[in-house]
């Protein structure tokens, strides 16, 4: 299918291009009001974007580099670091499965309560993280719902890395599923029928068919996904109890360090989260022109 | 099918479930004496109406952002474009200790604005700038693919039955816009009010002064008073829903007269 539609673009593109030549009069605006957006725009930006981010990484090789690594080999870093891959590795896993799940029940099949679903996956987008992490504190905690019970057992989740790992689920739920439920609806049950009715069996279809139909978006869901998972800091703060070199991910240690007036250690990891966004970022382009190639052009 | 149901309702609606009923253990009285103590009414104000203003002006940057983006080239486009991202993907807690840095009254536009007697960091102002900066993504993103679509022959339009560049704008464009406009500015709204990383590093957190309602929830749970931080959650979800409920109402009526009147 791609063969056929991406001879023609070309073409049409020069066209475009001529035409929005002849029209640039009356479609744009006088050279001084032009510069003034642009100048805006690009004023904004580097205040409120390209400032920061520079300052992360100046303050964070403020004493050289030795200074640097130093920081980010000291063993509280280091099980941080540790502990937000494990934390993110759970949650990525998690959400992947369940999202595939949930994205292929709601886009295949149709059923009563369906919007609701739909709604109910994004909440925790529209809920404060705070509000995230104070749910699992009401069902675990010593006053909780369950913290009773769990106490008599001996079963250690709040203050711990269970509750963590739940409370980073939670906030990360929506991005695999909300990018495949779109995705997976355009491309309708057809390929899938067919592959049904030609002897396949359904685990065979979801292998053969579904997943490779579905895999550049996929990725972009676990790529949103992670990024959130290693970065959430208000949920993971509620439910952590900021147990030094147990319960502190790398953005916790980056506020400890901070309020400690430890500037240098506490950009030194906060390099290493800004390093994972501007990755996520690059990796996020690629994937997004590889979803467009994919995707067969609109009627228009 | 079933599968799905039972993993959503484990890891969504049980847990939100609980946060109700937790606030029904109270009695009325025990909730309003909560909610209207002189703290928590601050801390309400100072999240939602710090969120509103700033997302207003997500609303006009964002739009200005956009229209440069999309409609005219210059160097550097591409990677503003990708940057505009950032705030969405920088952890939270980067963003907050960046920003307080910035601003601090040493840091690199901090000083300078210290001598013009402004101060930023530790102050509502900050809180301010700290909203502005994570609701910008998405104002930019939700108006920007619906500016690429927009039909250039409504505007040709316009222009050859004489309107003037300014007519076509406001009665034209506009109007198209509006849907995309509002959700955009719902998102950041939202988050806005409830964001806590990059907000509480910069804003200094001094109760009746600067201290958002996430923190004050924070703080409640640390001190154990679970029935207060609980009473705090419930009505920052109430009053969050019923804004994005009106929005959304907004942006229908907005879309039918988008619909009528192209």
């Amino acid at each position: 299918m791609t063969v056929v539609t991406t001879t023609p673009i070309p073409r049409f593109e020069v066209a475009a291009r001529q035409t929005a030549k002849s029209r640039r009069d009356v479609r744009s605006e006088p050279w001084l009001v032009r510069w003034l957006i642009i100048g805006f725009a690009v004023t904004f930006l580097t205040v409120f974007v390209v400032l920061p981010l520079m300052l992360v990484f100046s303050e964070a090789f403020a004493k050289g580099i030795g200074y640097y690594l130093q920081t980010l080999s000291d063993p509280e870093a280091l099980a941080a670091i540790r502990l937000t891959l494990l934390t993110a590795a759970i949650s990525v896993g998690l959400n992947l499965v369940f999202g595939v799940i949930a994205a292929w029940a709601i886009a295949k099949f149709e059923f009563r309560g369906k919007t609701f679903l739909v709604t109910l996956i994004d909440l925790p987008f529209s809920v404060s993280p705070v509000i995230s992490g104070l749910v699992f504190v009401l069902l675990f905690g010593a006053q909780g719902f369950f913290g009773p019970w769990l106490a008599s057992h001996g079963i250690q989740i709040l203050f711990a890395v269970p509750a963590i790992v739940l409370a980073t689920t939670f906030v990360t739920f929506p991005f695999v599923a909300r990018e495949l439920i779109p995705l997976m609806q355009e491309q309708g049950a057809q390929e899938e029928e067919a592959a049904i009715s030609l002897g396949a069996s359904g685990w065979q279809t979801f292998w053969r068919v579904t997943l490779p139909n579905i895999k550049w978006g996929l990725l972009y869901g676990v790529l949103l996904c992670n990024a959130r998972a290693m970065g959430e800091f208000g949920a993971v703060s509620v439910v952590s109890g900021h147990i030094r070199g147990e319960t502190n991910t790398m953005p916790l240690l980056v506020e400890i360090l901070y309020n400690e007036y430890q500037m240098v250690a506490a950009f030194a990891i906060a390099s290493l989260l800004a390093f994972l966004a501007l990755v996520t970022l690059v990796v996020k382009t690629i994937l997004e022109s590889q979803i467009k190639e994919g995707r067969p052009p609109s009627d228009d | 099918m079933g599968l799905t149901l039972m993993w959503l309702s484990l890891m969504i609606l049980i847990p939100l479930a609980g946060l109700f009923v937790k606030t029904a253990e109270l009695s009325l009285d025990q909730f309003i004496d909560i909610i209207t103590s002189r703290r928590t009414l601050h801390a309400l104000k100072i999240s939602f109406g710090l969120s509103l203003a700033a997302a207003v002006v997500n609303l006009f940057a964002g739009l200005i952002i956009v229209w440069a983006l999309v409609r005219y080239r210059f160097p550097g486009r591409r990677i503003f474009d990708a940057i505009v991202d950032i705030p969405f993907a920088l952890p939270t807690a980067v963003a907050g200790i960046a920003l307080t840095s910035l601003f601090a009254q040493k840091g690199w536009l901090g000083a300078p604005l210290a001598e013009l007697g402004i101060k930023v960091a530790f102050t509502p102002l900050g809180i301010f700038l700290a909203m502005i900066f994570i609701g910008i993504p998405f104002v930019v993103r939700t108006v920007q693919p619906v500016l690429i679509d927009l039909d250039a022959e409504l505007e040709e339009a316009a222009a050859c039955l004489g309107a003037s560049r300014w007519q076509t704008l406001t009665r034209v464009i506009i109007p198209s816009l509006t849907p995309a406009i509002l959700t955009g500015f719902a998102l950041a709204f939202a988050r806005a009010v409830g964001e806590y990383g990059s907000v509480i590093f910069i804003a200094g957190n001094l109760p009746n002064v600067s201290e958002i309602a996430p923190l004050l929830i924070v703080i409640r749970l640390s001190e154990f008073r679970y029935a207060d931080a609980t009473a705090i959650a419930v009505i920052m979800l109430i009053v969050s829903f019923l804004i994005i409920f009106l929005l959304n109402r907004l942006q229908n009526w907005a879309q039918a007269r988008a619909l009528t009147a192209g």
